[in-house]
């Protein structure tokens, strides 16, 4: 079995390697070749794996893979664990990346830096790998740390944009902040779980500390797996983009719309999700660890989807979804419903990267133009993506018998159980949270899709939106939209074909999956929850008649009827009576500006932080090294001994005072010996 | 053939720098260069015997030498390495070579003497990292300042002589007290300069502290420690682009391998005592040093600040006590620390000497989007930058990496600064690497450069894979450290009063 893992964690690196070393010899067409050929090899053993894991073949596998260090008797060593939970991730992952794989040959075929990219996505499919196969907390932090690193340099592949530079360094540093208390986290897990960082050492201790209270400031017991759990949890804040650590998330969009989708929707960002769920042995024994994470999720799952609905960039509109989702994921997290959360990481990256991958295929149709009021009536000219945008859209916003309908829907179920403090706002925030995204994914839907066709008539206030790009001869993402003479065009079959396959999952798994997913008992021990204290999932089953009950039981109850009352206001707004949106945001400008401004955090964070942090600096700089310490300490002694020397040089000048010198040196000398017999006493 | 190994790693640069000085002036420069080359080959050769044939069940001296040296003052030539030295003398051997090509063609005058510096220098401080008798320490200790203050003043930059009379004044404020220090502790010894015999001396609490004072002056400057650090900055400035890399890779270690020596196991109720102090120096420097670094315009003052924060986790997990006991995590990534920076810090110079060969500036403004010129060197920078921000896989993360977690199982919020260095280092190092690297082409100086040569292709290509190897696989460094470590913490929680 450990060849076969490591042939599925290996292959894609194989492919990176090659194409990203040797891209310039093998020319581009080997170059994705390779790189595809690697993915797909992962994706197929994937496949094979799940299967194994749902008909019940397969055995959990947990074994190092070579010694990475020891220290103190304690061996940490890179090391493989799969079971049914890394089975779903692996699945995810990679299916999703080879399609992106085929997709970006299509939108990146004039790029300069083709090679370069494949080698980067190929590269973050083994990181990513990695992340979700590992045994252990270092290795888990590896790959936590690589998938953040490729991250990076996708963000900024377009390095030549100030806006892409600029995006990608926020998003590391954002990043590494989760990072800071994620490690914290891992070190509090060394110093007193046994010493050992494998999963299965750490999960065998915890019960004995349940009770255990550290001190962190003095004076004040805290629980220890509280403490621990939460740092931890701020590196699930970091990845997965939880408010307030979610700032990174929407100036991604600057990367190529690919990545987009497989790193900041459908894959690296739900690993968060994941790793909270992989801990779930620890993260049950805490409920003040689950209710900060309740309100986490809540406030990104509501907050974050208002934002949606103020943008008029379409992969911001995307963007901003992906994170109101991810706060849903979390939300389940904290209502002790993993399993749901992994459901939901599903069915997610299939519809999420439809949904990317589709904008994507506008922007190409579009020429490179963003702006969804430079759009409308694009199903005449680009059907696929048109229908494929609509499937993403039922998907999302939760239509029955679509895949986010089972898996969104059993999340506020789940909340709603919970007995939890948080529990309460939450679920509220999940209900508001239905409507909002009805509404902004149909706004989205509406403007590009149907209405006028605009791109004519907005000619101009889409070329003053472009100031900011000059460098548009070489880059294959510049905004450079429409000509008055040219129309949308339908993309080419490597686009579109992506899209058909990414929907039949988004239409169908949900309704195969939950059964077996979430009531089948197929995750068995790679989730623990304490049905005792968190009885919901328990209550949940007996709840469950099936996917065809689901249906019938959403009609009467609030979310489908949410659902329904966004997509109506949106088609009111947008298709009927246009002018009603203005007319909101005239007498409401206050709070349009407040979302326009998305809160006005990264001004904050700007201030705050990057500036508080030069300034002290600066402060450090200037006045505590050059002036307290070189100026006056340094420069000072060095004229001290100048002076001094130019006494002794004056001493010199005649005879009568080579006396006094001798006798000057005399007395050092005489002082030195005496001070060194102080000593030696 | 293990009897002289130890010798033959110290005196066979230096016999190579003499033979490389012998060509004379410059009409024989290529002459030079190819003996220098074939002396670091030979050295980092003779070296790596010493990694092969060590003894990893072995915590003691191993290679032991010694003949008698001065008898009136009963000083030994007595060399001996441990699984601590070894590795720095290998690092050293290693990074002489790197130098060697570094300079290759970069340094046009002089060149038999540039090379022939280096050489001695490296003969040196493998003397240094060898030596088992104090004085024979004290002089190698001082002997490879003196190659490196002709480095600095010869082949230095504009402001070359304020930077090495700094060096000299601070260097000079300690070494002089550690030779007191001996020299007391020749007497107690019953008139030995064994450092092993040091190590097993009883002395009083008070005058341990006053031979630790003695130590950390000396030791602390070459670290170095906040806040006898402003030397640095201006040494690595005007310093040519070799002088930086063995600047950071080996000087800078033998400040913290001397608190390892002499200061913990000679002193450890001392040692003991003013942990806290060093614990706090050691913080400032990760989080003052780290900010500091953020605010520069020059990128050779950056990344040596860069070094002096990253120094400061070495100090900080050398003195990471838990009551009479140094925390293993913390020591063994001091030591990891220490070795990476080496290569990490010499890569990192390296790269900012390959623009200046270029356009003559290490202002960050004077550049932008030299990745759009250069990508191949754009993609090694990017691999060194991280590994100065601490991303896993390089050997950037393992020792700070180790330190945190020994800092967590003492105290929470000894890791919580240290910790910060995740941000501030990403910060630091990658904001400098977009302003330079990344964006349009900036300016007709940045418009001419051209991507590296073979040779520099080669220098980087060798740092990346040491970078990467010990990333993945620091277990190759850490296997040998183990039992000495374990003897070292061993011996300093016995209390000597």
């Amino acid at each position: 079995m450990m060849s076969l893992y490591l042939l599925i964690a290996l292959s894609p690196l194989v492919g990176s390697i090659i194409a990203g070393l040797f891209g310039w010899a093998i020319g581009r067409r080997a170059a994705h070749v390779v790189t595809i050929l690697g993915v797909a090899v992962s994706a197929a053993l994937s496949l094979k794996m799940l299967h194994a894991f749902l008909t019940g073949q397969a055995e959990v596998f947990n074994a190092p893979v070579y010694t990475w260090l020891t220290v103190g008797g304690y061996e940490f060593s890179v090391g493989f664990l799969v079971d049914s939970l890394t089975a779903i991730m692996l699945v995810v992952v990679t299916s999703v990346s080879l399609m992106v794989h085929i997709y970006t040959i299509g939108y990146m075929q004039e790029d300069p830096g083709y090679q370069r990219f494949f080698s980067y996505i190929s590269l973050f499919t083994f990181s990513m790998l990695m992340l979700v196969m590992s045994n252990n907390f270092i290795q888990l932090f590896f790959g936590w740390e690589a998938v953040g690193l490729v991250s990076y340099l996708l963000i900024g592949f377009w390095f030549k944009r100030p806006t892409a530079t600029f995006a990608n360094l926020k998003a590391f540093l954002v990043n590494r902040v989760g990072d800071f208390g994620f490690l914290l986290g891992i070190g509090l897990v060394l110093a007193y779980f046994g010493g050992s960082l494998n999963y299965a050492d750490v999960f065998a201790a915890a019960p004995a500390l349940a009770s255990k209270t550290i001190q962190i400031f003095p004076g004040v017991e805290w629980s220890l797996l509280t403490v621990t759990c939460i740092l931890l949890f701020v590196g699930a804040m970091g990845k997965s983009a939880q408010f307030p650590l979610h700032v990174w998330l929407p100036d991604s969009m600057e990367g190529p719309t690919p990545i987009s989708a497989l790193i900041h929707a459908a894959t690296m960002v739900t690993a968060g999700i994941f790793m909270v769920s992989r801990m779930s042995p620890l993260f049950e024994m805490s409920d003040t660890a689950l209710n900060v994470i309740l309100v986490a999720g809540a406030i990104t799952a509501l907050f974050m989807g208002f934002l949606g609905v103020v943008q008029n960039d379409i992969k911001r509109v995307v963007a901003y979804s992906t994170l109101s989702q991810l706060g849903y994921m979390t939300v389940a997290l904290g209502a002790s419903a993993y399993s749901v959360a992994m459901f939901h990481v599903m069915t997610h990256a299939f519809f999420k990267a439809l949904l990317f991958l589709a904008a994507g295929s506008v922007i190409i149709g579009m020429h490179h133009d963003q702006d969804m009021r430079n759009m409308g009536g694009l199903r005449k000219y680009m059907p696929i993506t048109w229908i494929t945008s609509l499937v993403g859209s039922l998907a999302l916003i939760g239509t029955p018998f679509f895949s986010g309908f089972y898996s969104k829907d059993s999340i506020i179920e789940a909340v709603s159980t919970s007995h939890l403090p948080a529990a309460g706002f939450a679920q509220f925030a999940l209900l508001a949270g239905v409507f909002v995204t009805a509404f902004y994914s149909f706004r989205m839907y509406f403007l590009v899709f149907h209405g006028k066709e605009r791109w004519m008539e907005n000619h101009d206030s889409h070329h003053a939106h472009d100031e900011d790009h000059e460098d548009e001869e070489v880059t294959a993402d510049h905004h450079h939209g429409l000509s008055p003479d040219e129309t949308p065009h339908e993309s080419p079959w490597v686009v579109t074909l992506p899209l058909v396959l990414l929907a039949i999952p988004s239409v169908l798994v949900g309704w195969f999956a939950i059964k077996p997913l979430i009531y089948g008992g197929f995750f068995k021990d790679s989730i623990h929850i304490d049905a005792v204290r968190h009885p919901g999932m328990t209550e949940l089953a007996e709840e469950f008649h099936g996917p065809l009950a689901m249906v019938t039981h959403s009609l009467t109850t609030l979310p489908l009827w949410l659902a329904i009352a966004g997509v109506v206001t949106a088609w009111v707004f947008y298709m009927k009576a246009p002018q009603i949106p203005a007319k909101i945001k005239s007498t409401f400008a206050p709070v349009n500006t407040l979302l326009e401004k998305k809160y006005y955090l990264d001004e904050i964070y700007f201030a705050v932080f990057a500036k508080g942090s030069r300034a002290l600096g600066t402060l450090f700089w200037k006045v505590g090294d050059m002036l307290l310490i070189d100026g006056l300490i340094v420069n000072g002694t060095a004229k001290l001994v100048g002076a001094f020397s130019g006494v002794v040089r004056k001493l010199q000048t005649g005879f009568i005072y080579s006396y006094a010198t001798t006798m000057i040196v005399g007395v050092l000398a005489l002082v030195t010996i005496w001070f060194a017999q102080l000593i030696l006493r | 053939m293990f009897e002289n190994l130890l010798s033959l790693t110290v005196w066979t640069p230096i016999v190579a720098g003499i033979l490389v000085l012998a060509t004379g002036g410059d009409q024989r420069a290529a002459l030079a260069r190819w003996i220098a080359l074939a002396g670091a080959l030979a050295g980092l050769a003779v070296s790596l015997p010493l990694y092969t044939g060590f003894d990893n069940l072995n915590g003691g001296m191993q290679f032991v030498e010694m003949k008698p040296w001065i008898d009136a003052l009963n000083i030994h030539y007595h060399l001996g390495v441990d699984g601590i030295s070894m590795l720095f003398i290998i690092l050293n051997s290693f990074t002489t070579l790197m130098v060697v090509a570094a300079g290759w063609q970069v340094i046009e005058k002089r060149v038999a003497q540039y090379m022939a510096a280096f050489l001695i220098m490296s003969g040196l401080i493998n003397g240094a990292f060898a030596a088992l008798d104090a004085i024979l320490f004290y002089v190698f200790f001082e002997g490879m300042l003196i190659p490196m203050y002709l480095i600095i003043g010869v082949w230095g930059g504009p402001r070359r002589v304020y930077a090495s009379i700094k060096f000299f004044l601070y260097t000079l404020l300690g070494s002089l007290l550690m030779l007191v220090a001996f020299i007391y502790l020749y007497f107690q010894a019953g008139k030995t300069f064994d450092i092993m015999a040091f190590h097993d001396l009883k002395i009083a609490l008070s005058t341990q502290i006053l031979l630790f004072i003695a130590f950390f002056l000396s030791f602390a400057v070459k670290v170095p420690m906040w806040p006898v650090h402003t030397w640095l900055p201006d040494a690595h400035v005007e310093a040519p682009t070799g002088g930086s890399m063995v600047l950071a890779a080996i000087t800078l270690k033998i400040g913290a391998y001397g608190f390892l020596r002499f200061a913990l196991p000679i002193l450890p109720d001392a040692s003991r005592e003013l942990a806290p102090f060093m614990v706090t120096l050691s913080l400032i420097a990760v989080v003052y040093i780290g900010l500091v670094a953020l605010v520069q315009t020059d990128m050779k003052k950056l990344v040596a600040y860069s070094s002096i924060s990253h120094m400061g986790f070495v100090t900080l997990g050398l003195f990471m006590f838990a009551g009479n006991n140094l925390n293993q995590w913390a020591v063994e990534g001091a030591l990891v620390q220490m070795v990476s920076h080496g290569f990490v810090s010499a890569a990192m110079f390296f790269c900012i000497g390959v623009m200046y060969d270029r356009v003559h500036s290490r202002n960050i403004a004077d550049y932008g989007g030299v990745a759009n010129k250069m990508p191949i060197f754009a993609a090694f920078m990017m691999l060194f930058a991280m590994a100065n921000s601490g991303l896993p896989a390089t050997s950037g993360f393992v020792g700070e990496f180790m330190v945190i977690m020994g800092a967590v199982q003492v105290n929470f919020w000894f890791a919580f600064a240290a910790a910060t260095t995740l941000i501030f280092g990403a910060a630091y190092t990658l904001w400098m690497y977009k302003r330079v690297i990344f964006g349009d082409v900036a300016n007709d100086h940045v418009a001419e450069m051209k991507d590296v040569n073979k040779r520099e292709f080669l220098i980087l290509a060798i740092l990346a894979i040491t970078v990467l190897g010990m990333g993945l696989f620091p277990q190759a460094f850490v296997a040998k450290m183990h039992l000495t470590v374990n003897d070292l913490i061993a011996h300093v929680a016995q209390s000597k009063l």
